[in-house]
Formats: structure tokens, sequence, C-alpha cells
């Protein structure tokens, strides 16, 4: 199944870069930053500005542009999308008449903001998960919740699901091939019908694999709990999180870019 | 010390059809031992493993781990400290998205230092061989190198007692030999207890005492010279002698001497020798 491996989101680049050596708090942080601002911004100057920097991290990590720019791919048709719903539903000085639609001016404008912004957002997660490893970027996500803990939010629970989650993806994907190449093999037909007809067939692999992760789930459980795991509290952490000058600065840096490129 | 005090255990409980699937154990397993279980699919095996660390209570009668009840709940999280488990399936076991991690999962939960968790997950590291795959993902690891993760897990933890039920079930014969090696090593060298579940038979010879289990109770004990000896009791409760104690078997009954408890093969090629 060629389309589960072109997605990024979640695929660790390992290189040795100042970008991967960041704490992954600021990372994450800057990243939040980023995503807000560029739905603030609203001149192409700005939007230059943001480019410049972003392609300038995924230079700094080392990371071939190409990882970043295939997280891209499965999106292209919402973007494509959002731009064309753009185009033809804004009003404004009208610049192009097809048959009923009128492309405007604002609608070209409005609908290229939003792709570039789409575009951005899609960027920045990437370069996140590309050069954050999965445990990093949940400690981090746990730390950054745990100031939250007075408010009753679960933050070491939501870190521990993630890891889980992490870890059982690739596990999980290879289990759905193999089902999938047993019904095949027992003369399941997933590529001809109609729509319907396709969703019923997949019905036979989604069975199995609920199946097994409910099994794997308990089995787990079992394991976590022989091993001592009794919830976060009292736990220790293997791996220590350190804010250094780097990361000091690498903040000021963004929030310098952020701001200049909103003015 | 581990102790098992008339332990019976249902399933089911309170429902019309209880299942029994312990009755009356008694048991001890001293520190430094090196013990096998075996038993027929549904013999009780895995019952008895999960009653070790508390995971399950008995129905009446008690488990001592060191002294303490099973049935505490103050000291649940001191058993399941000296006891280590290791489960069937290796990619149920694992948490952590690499090696070390997972390694250190344990040691979180108890709240160790970070330094001396270092050094535990370095030592642990090094004793299981996963030097090299300390920084690996789980899912890229062979079945029997995953097994080697978990029970460095449990070493990190500084247990008394591994616990291992049926591990080499789901690996190949590499991966199987690779882990009875590491277990052997372990008490041997670091005196840990070494309590092994296991439906193959020539695994189960290498041990120093063998429990045989049937309908969840223990139906012999002794070494596995003495069990295998004992080829038609064995038969009856579904299981099988080893191949060679098998040849052996058959070598006798067709007028050679020699005797029917061989368990090795190095016994074999000794008494085949005599006769060239």
């Amino acid at each position: 199944m060629m389309f589960f491996r072109s997605i990024t989101i979640g695929q660790y680049i390992y290189r040795n870069s100042i970008i991967h050596r960041l704490d992954p708090r600021v990372k994450i942080f800057v990243v939040i930053l980023i995503i807000t601002s560029v739905f603030l911004i609203n001149s192409w100057i700005g939007f230059f500005l943001i480019g410049l920097y972003l392609f300038t991290n995924i230079y700094l990590s080392k990371v071939h542009p190409k990882y970043v720019l295939k997280g891209i791919r499965p999106l292209i048709f919402i973007i494509a999308f959002t731009l064309l719903i753009h185009f033809f539903t804004t009003p404004g000085e009208v610049i192009y008449h097809i048959w009923i639609l009128n492309i405007t001016r604002e609608g070209i404008q409005r609908g290229l903001f939003i792709a570039v912004r789409l575009f951005y957002l899609i960027l920045s997660t990437s370069w996140l998960t590309l050069t954050t490893s999965p445990i990093a970027l949940t400690d981090g996500i746990e730390r950054i919740l745990s100031f939250l803990k007075i408010i009753r939010i679960p933050a070491h629970e939501i870190a521990m699901m993630m890891t889980i989650a992490l870890r059982f993806i690739p596990t999980l994907m290879e289990e759905t091939e193999k089902i999938i190449k047993a019904q095949m093999a027992r003369g399941a037909d997933f590529e001809s019908g109609n729509i319907v007809k396709r969703i019923q067939n997949f019905l036979p692999i989604i069975i199995p694999l609920f199946v097994s992760a409910f099994h794997r789930a308990d089995e787990l459980s079992i394991a976590m709990e022989a091993r001592c795991y009794r919830g976060g509290e009292g736990r220790t952490h293997y791996r220590q999180l350190l804010i250094t000058k780097v990361d000091y600065i690498f903040m000021i840096v963004t929030l310098l870019i952020l701001i200049l490129s909103y003015l | 010390m581990i102790k098992f005090n008339n332990v019976t255990h249902f399933y089911n409980t309170g429902q019309n059809h209880k299942i029994t699937s312990l009755s009356g154990i008694n048991m001890e397993i001293q520190e430094g031992d090196f013990v096998a279980i075996i038993g027929a699919n549904g013999s009780g095996k895995s019952t008895l493993a999960k009653h070790i660390n508390g995971f399950l209570l008995p129905g009446s009668g008690d488990v001592y781990v060191d002294g303490f009840n099973t049935k505490d709940i103050e000291s649940i999280w001191n058993i399941r400290k000296k006891v280590g488990m290791v489960f069937q399936n290796p990619d149920n076991q694992l948490i952590a998205t690499t090696v070390e991690d997972d390694i250190a999962f344990g040691l979180e939960n108890i709240g160790i230092e970070e330094e001396e968790m270092k050094r535990r997950v370095d030592w642990a590291l090094n004793i299981a061989e996963l030097n090299v795959l300390r920084t690996s993902e789980p899912h890229l690891l062979s079945g029997g190198q995953k097994q080697r993760v978990v029970i460095a897990g449990a070493l990190a933890m500084h247990t008394t007692y591994l616990v291992l039920d049926e591990p080499t079930s789901m690996l190949d014969p590499k991966g199987r030999k690779n882990i009875l090696e590491i277990i052997k090593t372990l008490n041997e060298e670091k005196g840990i207890t070494i309590i092994y579940i296991t439906q193959f038979m020539s695994e189960a010879a290498q041990f120093k005492k063998i429990f045989v289990m049937d309908k969840g109770k223990i139906v012999l004990t002794g070494s596995p010279k003495s069990v295998f000896s004992q080829a038609d009791l064995l038969m009856n409760l579904g299981l099988e002698v080893p191949q060679i104690t098998q040849l052996a078997r058959k070598l006798a009954e067709n007028g050679l001497e020699i005797p029917s408890n061989i368990i090795t093969e190095e016994e074999m090629v000794e008494y085949l020798c005599l006769y060239i």
C-alpha cells in the first residue's frame, strides 16, 4: 500500500544539526507561534519573510527539502480546492468570466493567501516532526502541558497515549498489509466495483485489525503493569530537557522575524 | 523465595460455568533456582505465572514472594519490582519508541534518579547484548531481539526473579537458542532465579528442575532426567519427551543397551560411541 509510505508526519529523520539539538519545548512553542502569525499576516512581504525563515530552518536542519515537500503531497488537493473556492466565491472586481462564474481580483489574492498559509502550516509542522524524535516531542508536550495539571488536564496520560500510538503505528501498518495480503490470497477484491462496494470490501480488513488491536492493548496493559506502571505520579524521566543559550537565541530570532513580517 | 501455599484459582467466578484453573498448588522456588514449568495447553501454566507477580490473586491459599503476600495491596509494587515478567508476544510488551527508552520505562515508573537510571540502562544493554541497537526502534528488531529488550527491561529493575511465559514460542530457532543462552548466563553469573514456562521439551531438558502441570495441578516434579524417564505418564498428559529421549527409548526397545532417560545429545553420543 503506497498510501501509507507518503505520510511524513511523525517520520523523524536523524541528522546532527543545530535544529535537531534544540529543546523540543522551544520548537513546539515556535511552531505554535508561526502558525498563529501566519494566519494574522496579510502582506506578501510578511509571507516572503516567513517563507525565508522556514526554509532557512529546513536548511539548517540538514534534512533534504524533498522530505518536507513529501508531506505536502497528500494535501495538494485540499489546497487546490480551497484556492478555487476562494477564486470564485469572493465578491469584488471581476477580472475573468466563465459561464456563471466570476473570478475576482480579491478572490485571487485571498485564495493565494490561504494556499500559502496552508503550505506554511504543513511546512512548519513537518519541520517539527522531521527534526524532533517522537520521544522528544511527547516529552516536550508533556512538560508544556504539565502546568495545566492544575486545571486537571492529564498531561502525562496524553503523552503516554501519544508514545504508545507512535510505537504501534508501524506495527499496525505492518499488520494491515498482512491482513490485506491474506484476504487477497482468499480472493478478496479491493480494486473493482463502485465506491459503496469498495468500502464494503474494506470490512474484512478493518474487523480483524480491530480485534487484534484490542488484543494487543490488553497484553500491553498487562506488560505495563508488570513493569510497575501506575500513572504519572512519582515518575522520573529518562530524558532530561535542557534549555540552552542556543535555544534562547533561536527564540529571539524567531520572535524578531515574526514581528518584522507582521509590520 | 517464591512460595505457593495451597493456591486455588477460578475463572468466571459467580457465573454458572466456573472454571478451576489452579487447584491446590503447593510449590517452592528458591532464590537462584533454574526451573521450567511444562504442561499441555490449558494446564494452568500461564495462570500460575500471573500469580507470581500478583497480577492474578488466588481464590484461596496464598502466594508469597520473599515473604510478601501478593494479596497485600501495600506490597504489590515491591513484588513487581522483584519479579520481572516476559510474555509470549514480543510486539505487545514494548512500550517506548526506542530500545533504551523501553528499558528505562520500568525505572521511570519506580522513580529512579536520572544518573542511576542511565547507569542501569547501560548495564542492562550490555548484558542483553543490545549495545548496537540502543537507539533502534522496536518495529525494526527481530523477534529474538525484542525479547532481549524485554529481558533487559526487567534486569534494569534489578529483579530477583525472572518469569518467562513461553518467551520463545513466536521466535525462529536462532532467536530461541539465543534467549536460552542469555537466560542461562543470567542464572549462572548474576544469580537471577529463572522460572521458565515452555512447551518445548528440548528447552525444558536444559533446566535444573521441572514442574509438570496438568489440569491446574502439579503432577510431577524433579530433575529433567527423572521427569523424562516417565515418558508414558507425559504422553498421557499430552506432552512428548524430547526427541533424543524418544530415540533412546526406541533404541532400547530394539535391544541396545542404552538408558531411556537420556536428555542431551552429548550423552547419546557417549553411549553410541561404546558400540563402535
